[in-house]
């Protein structure tokens, strides 16, 4: 896709508008203050940089610790060829996490107070703590892709050789921290609405991380096949699809008896401003996915798969939303809609994402047509159904 | 031991003098305007509300287990066992978990400054620490808003309650909500037509997240076991093959060579 001359594509106009849109409301932000640049107030202090920002970032990077944890602890060796792209994602979305944190915390030159000033009963240092050390992770997860590509081989050795123990720490930090960020909404059982506080909250945020993780792999697979014209990896893709449709299973299994459980249920079936919020969410996040993904048809139709995964990400974004935002509505009395300039810097943050992952797509080895010699599991690995029986014929 | 506040609603006259002492006390401004603010803010930490003839006093409760305290992750905010709840804004990094988490929702944010703190009631730390009574209750005319032991000050709400049937709502607020507060509340009125819960637990809410939290280092070298062991249970067919001088590559090749 590489072309010789620059020219403005669509794409291009959209991504330049969201910069300098962002960068404006960057100025304000950091010029006037969160009061003149966000919607929030003493009766909503948590807007969308928490919400989508935060919650739904490091959601949305949830793919890193689920395939390592496949590719290398699971030992499930097809799936090598997708972990690249995977782990970048990842890395990209926590980097952007801790970027965007320093837009919402009121003094963020004070970020890494948590590091000598610690309070082992507060959830959100222990989240601090796990993005810290998990961002740490997944740097040195991707750094063999920066090593290869300047051919630096002693380092290269050296991360192979912890590289179990490394994916093993990313799987641990990765499991507390998904879920302590549902933990965080365990202290406010009387202000967050029924449909969406629970004791199991961080059960939920968890499993969701991971059906999320699986439906992001597919989407930014399928995205980038087509973007960078690639080949698409559609059995490793299928298969995903089903381990997806397994874990909206049980998600779905988890969250209505706890419903019922907790004698909520019967307010699914009441009109009110939060029933509608919890059909959306319900609706795309495991209905209309389930109901998809079960059928053999879509899941061998690229289309039909990649459909299917958005709506899931789409889904569980909505679910963060509802648990941040429309249920803190109804107990604050307040109408929260973000301001122009917290959507701003958001959208820069989102563009930023596609922006880097194609840039360290064209310059480092990402796909499998890149992997070189030096890591041959792979390469057997990355050739299932079609190809294998020509690349092993001299065998 | 531990210092609180007991405001009797029914001894209040509405003269807000509490209201001008905690502002000089906290150097915050006050003036016709802010007097007539009926709620809390960052320059204004206590208020007076007016519903017909009944008067209510809000603040921060000062909880003994509270909330604030436990969910800051810098720690800024700290229970002293004198009983004020206090705040260090050079640790405050902002996070705004405190208001989130407050049942109350009493912590209040400079949102129009560009290096913001948290303001709320701190009970006066300094004064209390010098065995002196918090602004508000020395000022007070009436004895309204009454400073001492809390021990006391509940056995005197009791008492209060009990020598005058039919003046007093039957509840002292405060003695058992979130596991007891530092401030005691008498109405002659329902509490919630000034806004307090009264649906609220009994228990402290910090052991809501702590008892998760707690399980944490116990997960860590689990998880590690758990996960290694996988790790060496799935990689044996591997070492198998190495040992019979095959290739590692997976049993779909290797059943088409």
């Amino acid at each position: 896709m590489s072309r010789p001359t620059f020219r403005f594509t669509f794409w291009k106009l959209v991504f330049l508008f969201l910069i300098a849109a962002g960068l404006y409301a960057t100025v304000i932000r950091f010029t006037q203050g969160l009061g003149a640049s966000t919607n929030l107030s003493d009766k909503f202090p948590w807007g969308i940089w928490v919400s989508f920002d935060v919650l739904c970032g490091v959601m949305l990077a949830a793919g890193g610790f689920t395939l390592t944890a496949t590719v290398h602890i699971l030992n499930i060796k097809r799936m090598h060829s997708i972990i690249r792209p995977t782990i970048l994602t990842a890395f990209l979305g926590y980097v952007l996490v801790c970027f965007a944190l320093m837009y919402d915390l009121g003094k963020p030159y004070n970020i890494w107070h948590p590091l000598i000033m610690r309070n082992p009963h507060s959830v959100m240092f222990e989240v601090a703590y796990c993005v810290m050390l998990y961002t740490t992770v997944l740097a040195l997860e991707f750094s063999p892709i920066v090593l290869e590509r300047f051919n630096l081989q002693k380092p290269l050795k050296v991360i192979r050789t912890i590289l179990i123990p490394l994916v093993i720490l990313g799987v641990i930090l990765s499991t507390l921290h998904q879920s302590s960020l549902g933990t965080l909404y365990l202290i406010v059982p009387e202000k967050l609405h029924p449909f969406w506080y629970s004791p199991l909250l961080p059960v939920f945020f968890f499993v969701s991380a991971i059906a999320v993780g699986l439906a992001m792999t597919i989407f930014e697979s399928s995205l980038s096949a087509k973007h960078f014209g690639l080949e698409l990896e559609l059995p490793v893709l299928q298969e995903l699809g089903r381990v997806l449709v397994v874990v909206l299973g049980v998600y779905g299994i988890l969250r209505f008896e706890d419903l019922a459980n907790r004698h909520a249920l019967k307010l699914a079936f009441q009109r009110s401003y939060e029933t509608g919020f919890f059909w959306l969410e319900i609706s795309l996040a495991l209905v209309l996915p389930i109901i998809l993904l079960v059928q053999r048809r879509v899941r061998s139709n690229p289309k039909g798969l990649y459909f299917a995964a958005v709506l899931v990400v789409l889904g569980f974004i909505t679910n963060r939303m509802n648990v941040s935002i429309t249920g803190f509505e109804g107990s604050t009395g307040v109408r929260y809609f973000p301001k122009w300039t917290e959507l701003a810097v958001t959208g820069m943050i989102i563009a930023a994402g596609f922006a880097l992952f194609g840039l360290a797509v064209k310059y480092l080895p990402i796909f499998p047509e890149h992997e070189f010699a030096s890591e041959p599991v792979a390469e057997t690995a990355s050739a299932p159904a079609e190809l294998p029986v020509l690349e092993h014929a001299g065998d | 031991m531990s210092k609180a506040l007991l405001y009797d609603s029914t001894v209040c006259i509405g003269c807000k003098q509490c209201e001008q002492a905690c502002a000089t006390q906290n150097n915050l401004p006050y003036d016709d305007a802010i007097a007539a603010e009926e709620f809390q803010s960052a320059h204004k930490l206590t208020n007076i509300l007016t519903r017909g003839d009944k008067f209510m006093r809000r603040l921060c409760m000062n909880c003994n287990d509270p909330s604030c305290a436990s969910v800051c992750p810098v720690g800024a905010l700290k229970k002293t066992a004198l009983g004020p709840v206090t705040y260090d804004p050079a640790k405050c990094m902002g996070c705004r978990y405190c208001m989130v988490a407050c049942p109350f929702s009493v912590p209040k944010y400079e949102w129009g400054k560009l290096f913001p703190k948290v303001q709320k009631c701190v009970m006066c730390p300094d004064r209390v620490a010098q065995g002196k009574q918090t602004a508000c209750a020395e000022i007070c005319p009436t004895g309204a808003t009454k400073f001492g032991e809390r021990d006391e000050l509940i056995a005197e709400a009791r008492q209060r309650i009990h020598d005058n049937p039919g003046k007093y709502v039957d509840h002292i607020y405060g003695l058992e909500e979130v596991g007891g507060t530092s401030v005691l509340l008498l109405s002659a009125v329902p509490f919630e037509t000034f806004g307090y819960r009264t649906n609220i637990s009994k228990d402290p809410l910090p052991m809501l997240t702590y008892q998760v939290l707690s399980h944490i280092p116990d997960f860590v070298p689990l998880g590690g076991m758990v996960l290694g062991g996988v790790w060496w249970i799935t990689h044996r067919r591997e070492e198998v093959a190495l040992a019979e001088g095959r290739s590692p590559v997976t049993k779909k090749n290797g059943g088409k060579r």
